[in-house]
């Protein structure tokens, strides 16, 4: 199945008669800024930083964590303060090429200690949660091109709120190869949904989307499971000829109150479908990796003491990982808070000493070519005083 | 057409699941009454099926946890030095290994298969969606594999039975089932001052406090801080399951231990709850079921399952009126529900969830599935909505934005059309199924679309997949 399938080809045509904008090839204004990539992965859960990056120079690390630290002859040094858990291998490998680095203490704007509100929160770019209702990735879209052609694609069985609003974008999910055959029945279906605002726009992306998907992956099947192939997929769905700029994966399974492991287990076994999304995104990327940043962000870090249960609870600064070709070798990015007591947030979290906007807006702006005004504003409402991270790119 | 028609269309539409065929004609004779008939105060319909109990489920649970650490130690001893992976796992210990997960991925299977044939049969159907309105607002999700088994115990045992009961009875029968003590990771949460907690090194788990409060009762809005967390965490430690060394008698059910219990006074949102062992949590449940926060959080969200994503005030409004009046019992919300104008509004505002779809697609074919795994566990995982799987403990999403993704709208073509093959040969004439299925809200173009199709299958595939279908 490595061609159109002549159904599919009835299918382009319809959408060219519609004047879909996203079937026709991309005339970029900017062609440089056109081909730079950004690709965001959301772990959802709360990801716990201080596993992530264990921060073998802080002297308070292996008492506070007890079973669940990293033994420092498992962790993959970066220099003599941090390293990265054993499972992040790639990761570990890009940093020493200078294409890998990570921010150890980012947390989102408002102390709040629930999943839903924060992921709300990472998502849609507020100052405080239930500000913002749409993604502040699928805003940037608008800002980002002045010809509406700068796209996004959601790769994953659920659309995240980081890219919902105005602006349309496209989904991806394995499994939805048989509609291939299909075509009079589509037809008739777009008839029906002419003026419906949810089944119209949605097939008829979604169609296209299956199609251009069949043809990266050569008609090969993917399983839903497999992080590391949806991973593949998206890197060649951003890296096709007039394909998204953009892209957001989503991992999940990181809510580890209970059992959490240390070089091995629950964490370890999420950090390796984390390592593998990146190593999978390499490949699909191929060449288009070095125009391209990966950014890894999660809700919020947990408690920097081990709980009761061999696991953490919920807690406020957390490790971001940046990742890409375009990136700019360099250190950790921020300051590091330390883990004294004296220097927790509420005497139980690790401290944030960097807003997570900081490092969106830092990548928009000197990646992308959005601007200041429009991430102060639109992107990042009311965020004036939290300053894009310079020199990321 | 009458107008009782369309109010019949929209009981079994939107209250209902899906009309199965002649339910049409039977809701439309008095759409309200039909509705209340089926406010019953002995709960929800149980599933049928040799489902095992979640005491059971949780021997079986306990025995595998047994095994899988037993072919870890044997994993370890027949491993090179340095290399214990699975990889590396001689073929018999990874066939132990699988042999493992068999009955815990079959226990979640047959629990799908028999709530979703209960749902595409039965005769009471806003009684069904009134239940998994609330197995969803509890939800206890088989994607963390330690509660895995007790998913399907935990909505027949701890949801069903309560549905039309206080809402307190059902806070309390949820928060202390072991299902949901394994799903929010409370059963070894610890007192530090307890007994057990100054003897070793164990402590609290705040996840099913901070939920309660967040997901279960007083929600987001009401301001509790992480303080009222904590001091709730306290006052839940000691709830826990009974395992073999507490008697057999014990084993698998609820049990509270008091060497867990952290002893003293706790203050959850400015109220005092005096020391007290197991009364202490029971008397803070009593005060969350009865917040007003709590009627607030339940009336928008009922109002947002049953009417619309974004539903009227008015609506709201009364419903937690009845909820604030009966002091949540939930029969009479129910009731207020099916008597409130406002949620009889003509035009249908709910996009299905796929669960939705392919049980009324079910029903307006008035068939069963007959294979579970591949009519009913294949299309709900590929469709993103599994029952007893939810991703987070909030449950399923209630916004049509979550399942109307272009990829996700794909998928239910592919399934509409692969179940329109099936079951075209056994069907009366699609406008018929069309007819019965929908009656006044069946649109002049589906009407057309439909008249016009080929085959069969291509004309109950447009059914299936009309505006209007999509929707209740």
């Amino acid at each position: 199945m490595t061609h159109l399938h002549p159904s599919r080809r009835g299918l382009l045509s319809l959408g060219a008669s519609l004047g879909m904008t996203f079937l026709a090839a991309p005339v970029l204004a900017d062609p440089l800024s056109a081909r730079r990539k950004l690709v965001v992965i959301v772990c959802r859960g709360a990801m716990d930083g201080l596993s992530v990056s264990p921060p073998l120079g802080d002297r308070d690390y292996a008492a506070l964590r007890g079973p669940i630290a990293i033994a420092p002859d498992k962790v993959l040094k970066l220099d003599a303060d941090f390293g990265l858990h054993p499972k992040l291998a790639t990761v570990h490998a890009l940093a020493q090429s200078g294409q890998a680095r990570i921010a150890p203490a980012v947390a989102i704007p408002e102390r709040i200690r629930s999943h839903f509100e924060a992921q709300d929160l990472l998502e849609s770019g507020g100052a405080r949660v239930y500000d913002v209702t749409t993604g502040w990735l699928n805003r940037a879209l608008a800002a980002s091109s002045r010809d509406g052609r700068v796209t996004a694609i959601s790769v994953g069985p659920e659309e995240p709120l980081i890219l919902r609003g105005p602006s349309p974008v496209q989904s991806w999910s394995p499994g939805g190869r048989q509609s291939a055959d299909l075509g009079r029945i589509t037809t008739t279906l777009q008839d029906l949904y002419k003026h419906d605002p949810i089944l119209g726009p949605a097939l008829a992306s979604g169609l296209q989307t299956e199609a251009t998907a069949d043809t990266l992956n050569g008609g090969q099947t993917i399983v839903a499971k497999d992080a590391r192939a949806l991973a593949v997929t998206a890197g060649r769905f951003v890296a096709s000829d007039g394909g998204p700029s953009i892209a957001v994966l989503q991992l999940d399974g990181f809510d580890t109150h209970a059992s959490q492991g240390a070089a091995e287990g629950q964490l370890a076994n999420r950090l390796k479908a984390l390592d593998d999304v990146v190593a999978g995104l390499k490949e699909g990327l191929g060449p288009a990796w070095g125009q391209t940043v990966v950014v890894t962000a999660t809700e919020f870090g947990r408690t920097a003491h081990v709980n009761g249960t061999g696991g953490t609870d919920h807690g406020t600064a957390s490790t971001l990982i940046l990742a890409g070709g375009a990136l700019k070798p360099g250190g950790i990015v921020g300051d590091w808070p330390t883990l004294e007591q004296s220097k927790l947030f509420e005497a139980r979290d690790l401290a944030p000493t960097l807003d997570v906007r900081q490092v969106f807006k830092g990548l928009l702006q000197d990646h992308m070519g959005v601007d200041r005004a429009a991430l102060d504003s639109r992107i990042f409402p009311d965020s004036g005083a939290a300053a894009p991270v310079a020199n990321l790119v | 057409m009458t107008l009782q028609t369309t109010n019949g269309a929209i009981a079994v539409t939107r209250f209902g699941l899906g009309a199965r065929p002649g339910e049409l004609d039977a809701a439309s004779v008095e759409p309200q009454g039909w509705l209340k008939a089926q406010i019953t105060p002995s709960g929800g319909e149980q599933p049928q099926g040799p489902l095992p109990t979640g005491r059971a489920a949780f021997a079986a649970y306990t025995t595998a946890l047994q095994d899988f650490r037993q072919i870890k130690r044997d994993t370890s001893v027949a491993a090179p030095p340095g290399g214990v992976m699975k990889d590396g796992a001689p073929d018999d210990l990874k066939a132990r290994r699988k042999a493992l997960l068999a009955p815990i991925r079959d226990g979640v299977r047959d629990e799908i298969v028999a709530r979703t044939r209960l749902a595409t049969t039965t005769a009471q159907p806003f009684r069904e969606r009134w239940t998994l309105f609330w197995a969803n607002h509890f939800t206890v999700s088989a994607a963390k594999p330690k509660a895995a088994m007790l998913a399907g115990p935990f909505e027949r045992e701890a949801i069903r039975p309560h549905v039309f009961g206080r809402f307190e009875t059902l806070l309390v029968a949820s928060s202390t089932h072991p299902g949901m003590l394994m799903y929010l990771d409370q059963a070894r949460s610890t007192g530090p001052d307890s007994l057990a907690g100054t003897r070793r090194d164990a402590g609290l788990n705040e996840n099913l406090a901070r939920e309660i409060l967040e997901l279960h009762t007083v929600g987001p809005d009401s301001g509790y801080t992480q303080a009222d967390v904590i001091e709730f965490a306290r006052a839940l430690t000691g709830y826990s399951i009974g395992v073999d060394r507490d008697g057999g008698d014990q084993a698998g059910l609820a049990l509270f231990r008091p060497n867990l219990h952290e002893p003293g006074a706790r203050t959850v949102l400015g109220r005092t709850c005096p020391a007290g062992g197991s009364e202490q949590a029971r008397a803070i449940l009593a005060d969350l079921a009865t917040n007003p926060h709590t009627a607030d959080h339940l009336a928008r969200k009922l109002a947002i399952h049953f009417v619309a994503d974004d539903p009227p005030p008015a609506l709201v409004a009364r419903l937690r009126e009845a909820w604030t009046d009966s002091r949540g019992d939930l029969s009479t919300v129910a009731l207020a529900l099916v008597e409130a104008p406002d949620a009889w509004t003509p035009q249908p505002a709910k996009f299905k969830r796929p669960y939705e779809l392919l049980v009324s697609s079910y029903r307006a074919m008035g068939a069963i599935p007959a294979d579970g795994d591949r009519e009913v566990i294949a299309p709900l995982t590929q469709m993103g909505d599994r029952p007893f799987t939810a991703p987070q403990p909030d449950g399923w999403s209630e916004q049509a934005s979550d399942w109307a993704a272009p990829d996700a709208v794909v998928k239910r073509l592919d399934w509409a059309s692969g179940l329109s093959t099936a079951l075209a040969s056994a069907a009366p004439s699609p406008m018929q199924v069309a007819d019965a299925a929908l009656g006044d809200r069946l649109t002049a173009p589906v009407r057309t679309a439909i008249a016009r199709a080929e085959t069969r299958p291509e004309a109950l595939t447009l059914l299936f997949m009309s505006p209007e279908f999509q929707r209740r």
